[in-house]
């Protein structure tokens, strides 16, 4: 038995608690205050104070960073924990402004409250460190993804992408618990750290193997990973703008620091345990570099196109994953907050443009350069982000991950070979990112009007943009919070 | 100072992102002024530093923990490919000084992709640590697409696509080399001079030289990965086309013999086993050079375009400057450099005649069409910089090209007469080519009579422009001044050459 | 005065300038700068002194990273060049039509070619010499293709290209040698080739590749002379190239090829030339006879005295080549052939330059043309035009008392010890030009006058004044040789000094 600190456990977690608090708030706020106000009002409302708890909470966690803890041994603190904490509190905010003016939905207050909750789950999957409490903070995130995929009650392909979205979700978290408990059978314990002893004494059984399979599928699933990306083109195309962002976001980087947890675990065995892990991983990786960067070629909607990518990109951080050293997991982790990042402000571009012409289809971009150059330059700079074109900071973000990948000593064999194959598929992506970027830029649009873009979106957008190109260019700026080299 | 060019040109580039439209006539002032600018500066530090070996411009440190430095340092053979920058840039916009006058044109959009280009080329040829370089590197590619695929002509999507894809896969390989290096090298440095000093295993040389060097000589348009040139240039506007054959091609060499020979030297060695007189990879790379110089003179002899001729003639040069590279002499590589700096002289005149000069007034480049148009006697002005470029590209004496072939032909003798033969040859086969366009585009025997026998009117164009004069005597005057008095550059190439790493050197005497 | 001969060739260049910017008065100007070039040239003969050696000599470093130096001299050989140049190209600026197109860019482009003779003939290092070599071919180039006749544009193109393949294999070859000895200097690389050094170098560095060299450079040199069989290219290019340009060609560029091959083929490859003598005298003998015999075959004046150029080349290609024996036993004969091939140079650069300037005459009268049964017994309406033309004529078919004679004979004197096979064929050669000659003569100046040409106008008083000097020289070089023989004649015998085959 466990014996846990409550007070101990209340203060870790005072983050997620106060992401709570403001969810009822807002509820409460949103359906008895402002019952009678307009949908625009309501939805300001309940972002703004959605925005302040985030606020708060990232505040919080900025000043007591550094402060190893552990809770019992359930939930880490560590200072990488913190910094994937606050940048996903951060990356909730922004999806938060940009949907201030997002048109989809009647019930505001619940869609922030939503909102909240996921994000609390998500801060509970990066800090968690025991087998059940990943699961059901993993839950708690699916479940609110699912509701908030479907939340545009007006839209068919909404419905039915929520609807794909949580057979398959559950579906996945079944085998994961599945596994999960082969794991617990195997070992005796559900914490991580335990189950890392354990297995150092025993030798590789096919059972393990069959959980850690299992494990895989479901972990695969949340980050978009080849074989288990069905969902993704759907979800990212039908599912609401700020929440496709969300997904796209924020989701990801939950999932991933749960990824590099449960690696970093099984990896502090012997050399042994971690082999067939490395393998699965190995092969979801190449899978969905190949896969997504092929698939992204022949899109012609820009959604579909981001969620191909995203795989794609899915890939490369999964191959970081399976170096498992220190430095590639924080590489991985820098990687997936700065693309998390850029990905919110893509599609806080696309729901601008999609708001003005009805359609996220690539020809809608033709001639953008002209209707609203500010919004292009902010596309332009994303979508190179993406690419891995320097000075922006997806190309540092690349170049981290593939120079601490070929430095770990377990990368011997299949390092340089992925690397390359990597390198080499995000050439071909550039072909995808650029044809978006050429209608953008080289296409004459239909119409000349030009595109609406509400102060405060495009002031995020910019915002966004220019941290993209300040990370690029200073990439030490986040080296406090995530060491590099 | 030299660093200055970096700057001037990214802020010039930065400022006309915003430039409001209304101003669209007064951007290509701007931007010219910001050419010059940069000209100046790159003519001052190449002035300032002459007879100083290794000039440092730059350190600061910039991500410590991986060991990667903003460093900035010119020997002479960047201070030369810097100063064919600044000549190059204030000619394309010169040459180009026709955007702007519509209201369509896009012309600041133009002007900052033109000089964030330009901005970056500067970086790549300044650059002293590895990661810099790569960086600058990608910066040039993007820019590149734009002014293509926006104001270009024949194919331009298509031609800027297949640039940029190719450029951007030639630079995976160079990246994939250099994380390999960075993390044999143990990880803590990229400085190009820390890194040159270790040992990389022979094995390890042995296959991330071809990599890394090939990834550079994509860009140099090194047969057969030359095809995206021929489109991409013609695809090109003129002031994107003098670049891009102009200086974006010297930019692959430059990787070759900056980073692919500095760092990997041994990959040059002989392997244990012969393949056809194919005993390592120096031979294999020079025999692609050679076969570029020749396919690219014997193809351009063929066509129709007569921007594809100049296209075609750019990869024809380029394979002298790689094979000059290859013969591991102080003569051929000093060859290679002054080749880089003529031809990215002569290039740019070449495409600025057919380019600006002939297609802007006749909208034609079909030779067969230009023979009937009696251009001699039309343009004569376009002629005679035709002869005088056409004449520096067939390497004449007096112009810059002759000495610069001649002393790679020196170097190939002694490293490989075979080639050197061959590529005399590809001289010949050079005369032909100029030779052929420039009588069908201006002196051709069309009939002066018509069927009535009534005299054939000559057409009347529009005057040459006070911009294009300034802009052909800035470079017609820079080769004939370079090929009467090469010493100019050769004494800043000659000792950076020298400096090379010793294992670089191998064949026979210094000069 | 020192950088003299800079001036020299700086001064045509210069004109060409002016006369560019003047237009309609370039003639006046390339008059002028022409006899100014003339009145230094002659300066620069009379200074040379008669010991040999070179004079005027300059020399400053240039490419020192290539051993390239700007080095400038003249002996007897360079400066009789000289003074043939600028003789040749007055001839050829006075005889232009003053009324053409584009006048101004005509006597530029002369000008120019002017510069680039000069350049040729004083250049002691490769890199400059060939440099003025190949600029030399730009203004042929362009004169012939935009002044010339129908047919001017595949004549021009043929012009450029074969001397274009022959100056690469020029330059491949100097560039080896350069790579062997590390000098591009003519002195020093012929001080080498005369120790002995040069072979060992090139054999050191090079391998046996001695012999593909000298090929090299004889080709360039062979296809500009030209050499037969390299000679295909001239009768098209002599007969399309407007008549004043004719006369440069013949007058002064065929003389770059002889002069190169006294200058740089047989200094420096001296050894190898004498290994390939016999092969060498046949082309020779060759070039003299066939050209003789196909100069009777043609029916067009023009083409009649250019397949006859080749033939008076072939002597001095025929001396050039005998001379190359190895043994000191027969320096009296190399000299005697020698002198004769130099003074040949210039006599028929003289004359056939006083020729072509006749026949431009006649084309001018004729209304273009030029075809040998086209006339008949013009000395009645014409008879001075008839003499001063027959002068001409005659010292090309080398009557003793003119300059023609002095030249061949002291070839034949030369060559018959030499290589008595190749002088007794080379004399069918002389009776077969002496036929072609009297026929042209015969068929154009004597028997029945046609109608048309009654009123063919005699020579004018201008036309007579401009054409006196070179008549007179003619016969005073003919009479009194000594005049030009004596330097020429030190300069050879310094020059085979210095040889060794």
């Amino acid at each position: 038995m466990v014996t846990v600190n409550l007070g101990a456990l209340f203060s870790v977690t005072l983050p997620e608690t106060i992401l709570e608090i403001v969810s009822l708030l807002v509820l409460v706020v949103d359906l008895g205050l402002l019952r009678r106000s307009t949908q625009s009002v309501r939805m300001g409302w309940a972002c703004v104070l959605g925005v302040l708890g985030c606020g708060v909470s990232a505040v919080w966690l900025g000043s007591h960073a550094g402060v190893v803890t552990s809770v019992g041994g359930l939930l880490a603190g560590t200072p990488l924990v913190a910094a994937a904490q606050i940048g996903i509190v951060v990356l909730t905010a922004l999806v938060l402004l940009l949907s201030i003016k997002a048109e989809f939905s009647r019930n505001p207050g619940e869609y922030v409250a939503v909102v909240l909750l996921a994000t609390a789950g998500m801060m509970l999957v990066t800090a968690a460190r025991d087998l059940l409490i990943i699961f059901v903070a993993l839950e708690l995130l699916s479940l609110s993804l699912y509701v908030l995929t479907g939340f545009a009650k007006s839209s068919a392909l909404s419905a039915e992408a929520a609807l794909k979205y949580y057979l398959f979700g559950g579906m996945s978290a079944a085998l994961m618990l599945f596994g999960f408990s082969y794991m617990y059978g195997l070992t005796g314990t559900t914490n991580l750290a335990g189950i890392a002893a354990a297995l150092a004494t025993q030798g590789v059984s096919p059972l393990l193997v069959v959980a850690l399979v299992m494990v895989a599928a479901g972990l695969g699933f949340k980050v978009a990973a080849v074989p288990f990306q069905l969902w993704a083109p759907d979800t990212y195309q039908s599912a609401p703008a700020p929440v496709a962002a969300l997904i796209a976001s924020g989701s990801k980087v939950a999932s991933f620091a749960v990824l590099v947890a449960l690696t970093s675990g099984l990896a502090s065995g012997a050399y042994s345990q971690v082999a067939s892990w490395t393998v699965l991983l190995l092969c979801m990786a190449a899978g969905s570099i190949v896969l997504g960067n092929l698939a992204a070629l022949v899109q012609t909607s820009v959604r579909r196109l981001l969620a191909y990518s995203a795989i794609a990109h899915a890939g490369y951080m999964l191959l970081g994953i399976a170096a498992h050293t220190d430095q590639s997991g924080a590489a991985v982790l820098y990687y997936v907050l700065t693309y998390a990042l850029t990905t919110v402000g893509a599609f806080g571009v696309i729901a601008v443009v999609e708001r003005s012409t009805g359609s996220d289809r690539m020809d809608t971009f033709a001639g953008l350069s002209r209707r609203n150059p500010l919004l292009a330059g902010t596309m332009l700079i994303f979508l190179l982000s993406l690419a891995g074109i320097p000075p922006l900071v997806g190309f540092w973000a690349k170049f981290n991950l593939f120079a601490a990948v070929l430095r770990a000593p377990a990368a011997g064999a299949w390092g340089l070979a992925l690397v390359a194959i990597a390198l080499g598929a995000s050439a071909v992506s550039l072909y995808y990112y650029v044809q978006v970027l050429k209608r953008i830029y080289v296409v004459p649009g239909t119409s000349e009007e030009p595109i609406e873009v509400s102060a405060l979106e495009l002031s995020v957008l910019m915002l966004i943009a220019l941290t993209v190109v300040a990370f690029g260019i200073l990439p030490g700026l986040l080296s406090e919070w995530i060491p590099l080299g | 100072m030299l660093a200055y060019t970096i700057y001037l040109s990214f802020a010039g580039a930065l400022v006309l992102a915003v430039w409001p439209r209304a101003w669209n006539a007064a951007a290509r002032v701007f931007a010219l002024l910001v050419a010059i600018a940069g000209l100046a500066a790159a003519l001052f530090g190449f002035v300032a530093a002459s007879g100083q070996g290794t000039v440092a411009v730059a350190d600061v440190a910039w991500i410590p923990a991986m060991g990667i430095h903003y460093t900035l340092a010119a020997d002479g053979i960047s201070r030369v490919l810097v100063l064919l920058t600044g000549l190059a840039a204030v000619a394309g916009i010169l040459f180009s000084w026709n955007i702007g006058q519509k209201d369509g044109d896009r012309a600041n959009e133009f002007f900052a992709f033109f000089l964030a280009l330009i901005g970056g080329v500067y970086g790549v040829f300044l650059s002293v640590d590895l990661f810099l370089l790569f960086v600058f590197y990608e910066i040039a590619i993007v820019p590149k697409y734009f002014l293509i695929a926006i104001w270009g002509s024949t194919r331009r999507e298509y031609g800027a696509m297949k640039l940029a894809l190719y450029s951007f896969a030639g630079s995976a390989m160079v990246l994939i080399g250099l994380l390999a290096a960075y993390a044999t090298a143990g990880s803590h440095t990229m400085n190009l001079y820390a890194l040159a000093q270790y040992p990389f295993p022979v094995s390890f040389q042995m296959w991330a030289f071809p990599l890394v060097f090939t990834g550079f000589a994509i860009l140099a348009g090194m047969w057969p990965f030359h095809t995206w040139a021929p489109t991409g240039h013609v695809a090109a506007p003129t002031a994107a086309s003098m670049l891009l054959a102009g200086v974006v091609m010297k930019l692959g060499a430059y990787g070759c013999l900056r980073v692919a020979m500095t760092l990997f030297p041994h990959g040059l060695d002989p392997w244990r086993f012969s393949f056809l007189g194919i005993d390592s990879w120096r031979t294999v790379f020079a025999l692609l050079a050679v076969i570029g110089i020749v396919y690219g003179a014997a193809v351009a002899l063929v066509q129709n375009d007569f921007k594809f001729v100049i296209g075609y003639s750019s990869v024809s040069h380029m394979g002298f400057v790689l094979l000059g590279l290859l013969t591991l002499t102080q003569i051929g590589i000093n060859g290679a450099v002054l080749q880089m700096f003529s031809h990215g002289i002569i290039a740019g005149l070449l495409f600025a005649t057919v380019g600006r000069i002939v297609y802007e007034r006749t909208h034609t480049r079909d030779l067969s069409a230009l023979s009937k148009l009696q251009l001699g006697k039309a343009m004569p002005f376009a002629a005679w910089v035709f002869v005088i470029a056409g004449m520096a590209s067939m390497g004449l004496p007096g112009f810059s090209g002759f000495i610069a072939e001649v002393q790679v032909i020196a170097g190939a003798w002694r490293a490989f007469p075979l080639f050197a033969v061959i590529a005399g040859l590809g001289i010949v086969v050079g005369v032909a080519y100029t030779w052929r366009a420039m009588q069908r585009a201006f002196f051709s025997d069309a009939p002066t009579l018509d069927a009535n026998g009534a005299a054939v009117p000559i057409p009347q164009y529009e005057p040459i422009t006070l911009a294009e004069k300034a802009a052909v005597l800035l470079l017609a005057g820079t080769s004939l001044l370079i090929g009467l008095y090469p010493k100019l550059l050769l004494d800043a190439i000659a000792p950076a050459v020298e400096a090379l790493p010793h294992a670089l050197l191998t064949g026979g005497r210094p000069w | 005065m020192s950088h003299l001969l800079t001036i020299l060739t700086a001064l045509p260049a210069l004109g060409a300038a002016i006369a560019l910017m003047t237009g309609n008065r370039a003639r006046i100007v390339a008059l002028l700068s022409g006899v100014a070039s003339l009145v230094l040239a002659v300066w620069i003969w009379h200074g040379i002194g008669s010991d040999g050696a070179m004079h005027f000599v300059e020399s400053s470093a240039w490419v020192p990273a290539l051993r390239i130096e700007y080095h400038l001299g003249v002996d007897g050989l360079g400066a009789l060049m000289l003074l043939l140049s600028s003789i040749v190209s007055l001839m050829a600026i006075a005889a232009s039509k003053k009324t053409m197109a584009q006048p101004g860019l005509y006597f530029a482009l002369v000008l120019l070619l002017e510069s680039g003779l000069f350049g040729t003939f004083t250049a002691l290092n490769f890199f400059h010499w060939f440099l003025f070599w190949e600029l030399s071919l730009i203004p042929a180039f362009f004169l012939i293709k935009l002044w010339g006749g129908k047919g001017r544009g595949p004549a021009a193109t043929q012009f450029f290209v074969y001397t274009m393949v022959g100056s690469v294999a020029l330059l491949l070859a100097f560039v080896a040698l350069f790579n062997a000895t590390g000098s591009m200097d003519f002195e020093v690389l012929t001080r080498m080739a005369a120790s002995g050094e040069l072979a060992t170098a090139i054999q050191l560095h090079l391998g046996p590749v001695a012999l593909w060299m000298a090929l090299g450079v004889l080709l360039g040199f062979a296809v500009k002379v030209p050499l037969m069989p390299f000679h295909t290219w001239l009768p098209a290019t002599y007969s399309e190239a407007p008549t004043p340009v004719t006369m440069l060609l013949t007058g002064a560029m065929s003389k770059m090829g002889v002069y190169g091959l006294l200058r740089l083929a047989l200094p420096i490859f001296g050894t190898q030339l004498a290994r390939m003598r016999t092969e060498l005298l046949v082309l020779a003998v060759l070039t003299v006879v066939a050209g003789a015999w196909a100069a009777a075959a043609q029916r067009d004046l023009k083409r009649i005295f250019a397949y006859s150029s080749i033939n008076h080349l072939g002597y001095c290609l025929l001396a050039v080549f005998a001379v190359a024996l190895p043994g000191s036993g027969s320096q009296l004969s190399q000299t005697a052939a020698l002198d004769g091939a130099v003074l040949q140079m210039f006599n028929h650069g003289l004359t056939a330059a006083a020729i072509f300037w006749f026949l431009s005459l006649i084309e001018e009268r004729s209304g273009g043309l030029l075809g040998i049964d086209d006339f008949g017994g013009l000395r009645k309406p014409a008879p001075v035009f008839c003499g001063l033309m027959g002068v001409a004529l005659f010292s090309s078919l080398g009557l003793p008392g003119l300059n023609g004679f002095v030249s061949e004979f002291l070839i034949f004197r030369g060559v018959f010890p030499l290589s008595w096979l190749s002088a007794t064929i080379s004399v069918l050669g002389l009776l077969i030009t002496a036929a072609v000659i009297l026929t042209v003569i015969q068929r154009v100046f004597t028997g029945p006058l046609p109608a048309r040409w009654v009123a063919f106008p005699d020579m004018t008083t201008n036309e007579r004044l401009a054409l006196a000097p070179a008549l007179v020289l003619m016969l005073v070089l003919g009479l009194a040789p000594q005049l030009v023989a004596g330097t020429v004649n030190a300069t050879v015998v310094h020059l085979l000094a210095g040889w060794r085959f």
